[in-house]
């Protein structure tokens, strides 16, 4: 016996109205493919390149809680703001992010790069810099590679010294496709 | 020493076993509520989700709280009547036989028959099913049994 998909839907809508999840994610097509993003009570967690939600669904619960289940509505402003991002039509998200279960040492690193502008890019030294630690580019690298919500808080921007393109946890090709989005020309 | 099987994420849990818990609630309470059965059994696994300790009975777990529900709903509604037809589906499993033998069967009886029968639980997990021991859950499998001889079937 088959649960229908309407039932199905209808069941995960309401879990999510009900605010009995930890954590509730989806999938989404984009230019760069197709992402996961997922979202807690607190705010967006996650926007993962690898749509393969098995792996993705593991380590939100280990993060956020049992509670995780796929859940299309609680993600529909996110997915609203992705799709006018790359549609050129957006330049910041206004999302709450929920990075709780992070070091604080990359929570500082990242709320340092949520300043970073549309179509303008930073380097690794020079965040390292702002944060008032000049010698950690290393380890400013090493955060934002595992940021865990990339495009809206937007590693794409921050380069190596030489203005290369160098690291990131997408890919190199994604990140030179965001950066070709924003105006950015390398 | 117990080997520790961790509670996996809400969303395997519920994909592994709706189709089936969703299959023992048309059974049990009738193609017309057992959608809405459906979605309280899962909000109330949620609900209970976060105080499990292990992973090891889930299967069990979401049968009790989907017997729970059904029994419920129908003490809500109708204290002393019997349970509603059950609808006709066209995809039955083998044990959905079951169905037409069960349905004039008081619901603790009939919830004990189809989940021994009908799904295999072994007794322990049965009596956590019906709220019960395990003394209770075999009388009540033997009763309903009993009373369906009385009608020239068995189970």
């Amino acid at each position: 016996m088959t649960v229908s998909s309407d039932l199905d839907r209808r069941f995960r809508d309401r879990a999510a109205a009900e605010g009995l999840l930890d954590v509730a994610y989806d999938l989404t097509d984009s230019p760069v493919g197709t992402l996961l993003v997922a979202a807690t009570e607190a705010g967006l967690c996650r926007v993962s390149f690898d749509p393969e939600p098995d792996r993705a669904v593991e380590t939100l619960a280990r993060d956020f809680g049992a509670r995780v289940l796929r859940a299309s509505r609680p993600l529909d402003v996110v997915r609203r703001r992705l799709a006018e991002y790359f549609d050129g039509e957006r330049q910041e998200f206004g999302l709450d992010v929920d990075l709780r279960p992070l070091p604080a040492f990359q929570r500082d690193v990242l709320t340092e790069l949520a300043r970073v502008r549309y179509g303008t890019t930073d380097t690794y030294g020079g965040l390292a810099a702002r944060l008032g630690r000049p010698r950690a580019a290393r380890a400013v690298g090493g955060a934002l590679n595992r940021n865990p919500v990339p495009i809206v808080l937007p590693c794409h921007r921050i380069l190596g010294s030489d203005g290369r393109l160098v690291g990131y946890g997408g890919g190199l090709e994604r990140k030179r496709a965001l950066l070709a989005l924003e105006g950015v020309t390398l | 020493m117990m080997e520790v099987v961790t509670v996996p994420p809400f969303e395997r849990t519920y994909e592994q076993h709706r189709d089936e818990i969703y299959g023992y609630l048309r059974r049990l309470a009738g193609a017309d509520r057992a959608d809405d059965a459906f979605q309280e059994t899962f909000l109330r696994a949620l609900r209970g989700y976060p105080a499990l300790r292990s992973g090891r009975h889930l299967r069990a777990w979401l049968f009790t709280i989907a017997t729970r529900v059904v029994i419920d709903e129908r003490r809500r509604a109708r204290p002393e009547g019997p349970l509603p037809e059950l609808g006709a589906d066209d995809e039955l499993p083998p044990y959905a036989a079951l169905d037409h033998l069960t349905g004039e069967l008081p619901p603790t009886e009939r919830a004990a028959v189809v989940l021994r029968y009908g799904y295999d639980l072994p007794y322990a997990e049965l009596a956590a099913a019906l709220g019960s021991s395990e003394v209770a859950a075999r009388q009540a499998v033997s009763s309903g049994v009993r009373r369906l001889r009385r009608k020239g079937i068995s189970p």
